[in-house]
């Protein structure tokens, strides 16, 4: 066979290339300025090449750790989900492309779900798109709408992509923190708050669009009406534009509400709404999202996105459309896996809290999402002598990895350069976890006091 | 609700003062897409449909058992996000194939990268590489999706197209016969040129370059110091007992080009979206910045299959069995089939070397296409709209592949895709017959 006896004489074929090639490289050398100068990165990429996810989940690999750092669930999506994906593995055409815009069943399903939550009219085919997780989403939404001479005003603490996103895009990130309004009660995210004269000061003729992220990655925090109709004032008043990261939008607790920004009045013409199917059907390896909104922003993400990938995988889209149909029919019911996830999760966040309390720690415990976070200053760590320049958090987590063998994720990694000093007592846990998991970092949070390091 | 009302009134009033556009400005001249109309078009006419790029035959059943192996294993975790660069095990796979097709030591983190489909590889690169007022080289005809990809980087796009020779007296013209003029290509090089994007095989002709061709093409690369992306998806699809040579395997390429391919095209499996870029750390480093700012994760499960793909096509290398083998054997014969259906009826085929495209001259076929006074699109383009509502079949016009301003140059020819089950192409056959 041809390709045989080409391809795999591998010594005789490697040690010429080697040969050639080092020939080649000793004529080439005074040139060898002029290559790395031109093999440099484009501008727009200056600066964004650090990414602590990338340093952080190789440290928590290590199987021994409890891993309470990354928002990955390690409890088993429903059944039906996992079933719906072999079904639609099974039947041919569903291996190859679909819509570009999104599979027409899911987008079918997906405007049935919404139009059913924000009472409203929602077209599958010119109100949605459908993105490789709700990070492609985020992602096609800055690139169609954000460019250079933009300001985007980020909330502190952020989830960690919105600011490299904005930047690659050109635009200058302008942050706002939530600030803590200590009234001496058991901390709640709701009592994690924005100054309304700080946030309308942030605000001006460049600002195109603020990003918000309710419920809240970290603090768990479920914006109130009120706070809502804060921020939809003003981007009514300065013509902005609001990208709501809306992915825990099903997990929100007892006495809370979700509520959607763009169903406020004014809001539903200037407001690009991103859910997601990994949080929602605990399938984060799924990596689909979507961004709904009035077409006249949609159609601009859906030309971005026919430039960068195309389509989305065609399997996991009717398996996700299928999953919808099913919990779609079921809404009215408190079996809903919407609703069901939240409860389980609730007592999971309740357990969590309550291991952290024993240890003597004060949780901020969250009115939604899957993460909680804690001031870690109380335990007194000594961390002087880490001869590194990373914040306390940083410092901390990985010292927690190496001696606790439990990780978390610093705070100050969602923070822009002004409010990191103010987050680096705070660590983040993730607690969308199975029993066994959670019993693990039991046993270690119990055991805390009795090892002295 | 008074405040309601205000806020409305507000906005209605304010709606008018958004002056400048709210699209940002890379999105200038993209927003057409050839595909989204033709696609609609298939899909509403369509009885036969040879447009599109994809298979309508399943993808290999031990891909679809391994699928199935993934999803029914004990390891629900495969429901999770895995590695951002690259499932282990695949990446694991691919730089051990490549590396030996390659004659290299491919280090699995560094010296490849998972993406969503090549679609995505080639997002990534030209984001990476590509910044305001850098040129790239694109050979015309090409797929669609570099100029619109160049032009959202800011960067500036320089076509030279193949040109096409008379085929010997007798034969039927091949995708060989379209070449490259060595001055002209030479001469589209400047201070400015950043990149130049190659595909071979090529898609829409099936061209597999030749080494001469692709030497010509490397030293060009080399004495103007610039990148190479080679989008080479269609690696395996090489009739006639052709080698599919990778350029970045010739002297001083190695270091300059990224390599771009599809899980898609090898495995019959476009849906599942599975792409990788295999190349120098020093160049995929900043195709992972890219990447972890864009798209960060690949789904998992799709990528689980494709490695255990790959790990079975590594043990049956060269074997009559491997699906490398057999399915370019397969597609051959389907393109010898359509290549015969179109003479026929006289509408001649450019016999494709690689890929599973065919192209045809249509220039010398009975049309009962309407000319279309004060009109400037190509004819293949009116063609091809007229053939598939009204003979159901659908193919691509040639002129989709080139840049606005060379459409009218190639404008009486139309591209077939082959990757066809047996029926299909029967059904087209009876349809062209009936239409002589």
């Amino acid at each position: 066979m041809f390709f045989a006896s080409r391809s795999f004489c591998c010594l005789g074929i490697r040690t010429y290339q080697l040969q050639t090639d080092l020939l080649y490289r000793s004529v080439k050398l005074s040139a060898f300025g002029t290559m790395a100068f031109r093999h440099k990165n484009t501008r727009r990429i200056e600066g964004l090449d650090s990414n602590m996810w990338v340093e952080f989940t190789k440290l928590a690999a290590d199987p021994s750790i409890v891993n309470l750092g990354q928002g990955l669930p390690d409890i088993s999506p429903p059944s039906y989900v996992k079933e719906e994906l072999t079904k639609a593995a099974a039947v041919d055409r569903l291996n190859q492309y679909t819509r570009g815009f999104g599979h027409p069943s899911l987008v079918k399903a997906l405007s049935q779900v919404y139009e059913r939550v924000c009472g409203r009219k929602i077209d599958p085919l010119t109100d949605i798109l459908v993105t490789v997780g709700a990070y492609g989403s985020l992602f096609s939404t800055i690139q169609a709408l954000i460019e250079e001479g933009d300001e985007v005003i980020i909330i502190e603490p952020f989830y960690d992509c919105y600011e490299p996103m904005v930047k690659m895009a050109g635009a200058k990130p302008v942050f706002i923190p939530l600030r803590y309004k200590n009234d001496g009660i058991s901390a709640s995210s709701a009592d994690w708050v924005l100054d309304p004269a700080e946030l309308a000061n942030k605000f001006n003729s460049k600002t195109k669009a603020i990003i918000l992220n309710t419920p809240h990655n970290p603090i768990g925090k479920v914006f109130t009406r009120e706070e809502l109709q804060v921020i939809a004032d003003l981007c009514i008043k300065h013509d902005t534009l609001c990208i709501s990261d809306e992915v825990y939008e099903w997990l929100v607790y007892k006495g809370n509400k979700h509520i959607k920004i763009a169903t406020l009045p004014g809001m539903w013409e200037r407001t690009v709404t991103i859910g997601s199917a990994g949080k929602t059907y605990s399938v984060t390896g799924w990596k689909l999202g979507w961004s709904i909104g009035p077409q006249n922003l949609i159609k601009h993400l859906q030309v971005v996105h026919q430039n960068t990938l195309y389509t989305c995988p065609t399997p996991l889209q009717e398996a996700l459309a299928q999953a919808f149909w099913i919990d779609y029919k079921r809404m009215d019911d408190p079996d809903c896996y919407f609703y069901s996830l939240s409860r389980e999760l609730e007592s999971k966040r309740d357990r969590m809290a309550q291991l952290l309390q024993e240890v003597g720690l004060k949780p901020v415990i969250p009115d939604g999402g899957y993460f909680m976070i804690v001031d870690v200053s109380t335990l007194n760590v000594d961390l002087s002598d880490v001869d590194e320049k990373q914040p306390y958090d940083y410092k901390f987590v990985k010292w927690m990895i190496t001696s606790k063998k439990l990780s978390a994720i610093p705070l100050s990694a969602f923070c822009g350069p002004e409010t990191k000093r103010q987050f680096e007592k705070y660590i983040r846990f993730c607690f969308i976890k199975k029993d066994s998991t959670l019993d693990a970092a039991e046993v270690i949070l119990k055991n805390w006091n009795k090892q002295k390091d | 609700l008074p405040s309601a009302k205000a806020s409305e009134s507000l906005s209605l009033s304010l709606q008018a003062k958004m002056s400048r556009p709210v699209q940002a400005r890379r999105l200038e001249g993209i927003d057409k897409n050839i595909w989204v109309e033709f696609v609609k078009l298939a899909a509403t006419y369509s009885t036969v449909n040879l447009g599109q790029g994809f298979p309508d035959f399943p993808p290999p059943d031990f891909l679809k058992e391994a699928f199935v192996r993934a999803l029914s294993g004990e390891n629900h975790m495969l429901h999770q996000y895995t590695r951002a660069f690259g499932h282990p095990p695949l990446v694991k796979m691919l730089a051990q194939f490549f590396g030996k097709l390659l004659g290299r030591d491919l280090d699995p983190m560094t010296n490849v990268m998972v993406t969503v489909g090549a679609y995505q590889a080639l997002f990534c690169c030209f984001q990476a590489f590509v910044d305001e007022g850098d040129e790239v080289i694109i050979i015309e005809p090409f797929f669609d999706c570099y100029e619109p990809m160049v032009k959202m980087a800011g960067g500036m796009p320089v076509f030279v197209p193949l040109r096409p020779k008379a085929p010997k007296d007798g034969k039927l013209m091949s995708s060989a016969d379209w070449q490259l003029d060595p001055a002209e290509l030479a001469s589209k090089f400047s201070e400015r040129t950043k990149v130049i994007v190659l595909n071979s095989p090529n898609n829409p002709l099936g061209k597999v370059f030749s080494r001469g061709e692709l030497e010509l093409i490397a030293d060009l690369c080399v004495k103007h110091d610039i990148l190479c992306i080679s989008d080479e998806v269609y690696e395996w699809l090489v009739y006639d007992g052709k080698e599919h040579i990778r350029i970045a395997s010739l002297r001083g390429m190695w270091d300059r080009t990224v390599i771009i391919g599809s899980a898609g095209k090898t495995f019959s499996a476009t849906g599942w979206k599975v792409g990788w870029t295999v190349g120098p750390n020093r160049l995929l480093q900043h195709l992972r910045t890219v990447h972890q700012n864009s798209v960060y994760h690949c789904a998992t499960v799709a990528q689980e299959a494709v490695a255990q793909g790959f790990q079975r096509e590594l043990d049956l290398y060269g074997k009559p069995e491997s699906y490398f083998i057999q399915l370019p054997k397969l597609l051959q014969q389907k393109r010898d089939w359509l290549v015969q259906s179109l003479d026929a009826v006289g509408m001649k085929p450019i016999v494709p070397e690689g890929t599973y495209f065919l192209v045809a001259d249509i220039s010398q076929f009975k049309s009962d296409v309407p000319d279309v006074a004060g009109s400037d699109e190509p004819y293949d383009s009116r063609f091809a709209k007229w053939m598939v509502k009204n003979k159901g079949l659908a193919a691509i016009p040639l002129s989709a592949f080139y840049c606005g301003a060379h459409k009218n140059n190639y404008d009486h020819f139309i591209r077939f895709c082959f990757a066809k089950e047996e029926a299909t192409l029967k059904a087209a056959n009876d349809i062209l017959q009936k239409w002589k």
